[in-house]
């Protein structure tokens, strides 16, 4: 249970990477979670499906400059620091 | 306009004694409105640069510091620099962490403290959970009890690092480094837990007022029972602390199931009817789950304490 700041942040930019690969055209159109998919009804309503492909689109485009350079960042100081 | 510039501060570098030299030229930069105002009224230059060196070298023969104007105008533009930096980083800071909100969570009273630690022991007398409201914003702590806060959940958790270094050091555990791994696991957990019920709440699209700031608040009140389970494990021993840990626990469930019962759930559910439909439904089970979650964390958080 010994978890400190460093790997809390190594957890997220984990899982902020996994999501940020997943490819629009070769898996998630196959699942039925595209982008296409997403936008069913227009009801006030949303729905879980819609709101967590909503979320995943959003992330993909937002963090894709971000994450690169933070991936840099770490493969530099983990090269480094080990 | 080079001929005004160049002129009065050329004849003031020879008038003015060396340590003046720098305040002339500051002022010159400052307030070019007076040179200007000076230089622009009558027609003759020569004749009108000798009338402004007149009446600035009777400015210039007080020797005290506060009665100089033209270290007056420094300071006043030194002073007008400071405001303005100021003025800035608070803009800056007030954009991450909003400094007014955080200052109505604590404003508490001892009062307000009392009764609320007994009702996170004992949650089952209370009948009125709503919080009440002024005017679109809630009524701060000192005035409504059922507003969250927090003061007890910063202190709480300090309280809790310091009986886990007093725990370990009973059990002959304890190093300095021990009690910032205590805090920093119990800190990240309190994000993790944070950061899953915010994302849960916002997939479900549930429209509730409860901001970061309640939400931090309402999973710091776990450690005020996870303290009295450690300190009565302590002072009288295992069967204590399981003893004082279940009720802490059960209690801390009531109330955070009523607490966000009001928030979470629509109205005519949280007032007991039952709704039937998937989306109060699930709203129920999310509720339910952040309730049961507490006690799982407060075991864990503290059975290594007491062995």
């Amino acid at each position: 249970m010994a978890f400190t700041l460093y790997s809390l942040i190594q957890a997220a930019i984990l899982c902020v990477n996994a999501v940020a690969v997943l490819h629009e055209e070769r898996f998630l159109s196959k699942i039925g979670w595209g982008a296409d998919h997403g936008i069913g009804g227009f009801g006030d309503e949303p729905g879980i499906k819609s709101q967590l492909l909503n979320l995943i689109r959003s992330v993909r485009t937002v963090m894709r400059v971000p994450l690169i350079a933070v991936n840099s960042v770490t493969i530099v100081l983990l090269l480094l620091f080990g | 306009m080079d001929h005004s510039f160049a002129t009065p501060s050329g004849f003031r570098q020879r008038k003015l004694p060396p340590r003046m030299r720098m305040r002339g030229s500051a002022a010159d930069m400052t307030d070019p409105s007076q040179l200007f105002e000076d230089t622009s009224t009558s027609s003759g230059s020569p004749g009108m640069e000798y009338r402004a060196s007149e009446t600035q070298s009777a400015g210039f023969t007080a020797q005290s510091l506060l009665s100089d104007p033209m270290s007056n105008l420094a300071m006043a533009y030194g002073s007008s620099l400071a405001t303005q930096g100021k003025d800035m980083v608070d803009k800056r800071l007030y954009q991450f962490i909003p400094i007014s909100k955080l200052k109505y969570y604590f404003a508490v009273d001892t009062m307000y403290v009392g009764k609320k630690l007994g009702l996170l022991v004992f949650p089952y007398m209370h009948e009125n959970w709503e919080v009440r409201y002024q005017q679109d914003t809630p009524v701060a702590p000192r005035f409504d009890i059922n507003a969250p806060d927090l003061y007890i959940p910063a202190m709480a958790f300090l309280t809790y690092i310091l009986v886990a270094g007093l725990a370990l050091g009973t059990q002959n555990r304890f190093s300095p480094e021990i009690l910032g791994m205590q805090a920093s696991s119990a800190l990240i957990w309190l994000i993790i837990e944070v950061g899953v019920t915010l994302l849960s709440l916002y997939i479900m699209t549930v429209n509730t007022d409860l901001t970061t700031i309640d939400l931090i608040a309402f999973s710091g009140y776990k450690y005020v029972g996870m303290i009295i389970g450690v300190l009565s494990g302590l002072i009288f021993g295992r069967i204590c602390y399981y003893l004082m840990l279940l009720w802490c626990c059960i209690a801390i469930v009531v109330f955070m199931v009523r607490s966000l019962r009001l928030k979470i759930l629509s109205e005519a559910a949280a007032e007991g009817k039952l709704i039937r439909g998937s989306k109060n439904q699930l709203r129920m089970y999310l509720t339910i789950t952040i309730a049961v979650v507490q006690p799982i964390f407060m075991y864990f958080l503290t059975y290594h304490l007491v062995r």
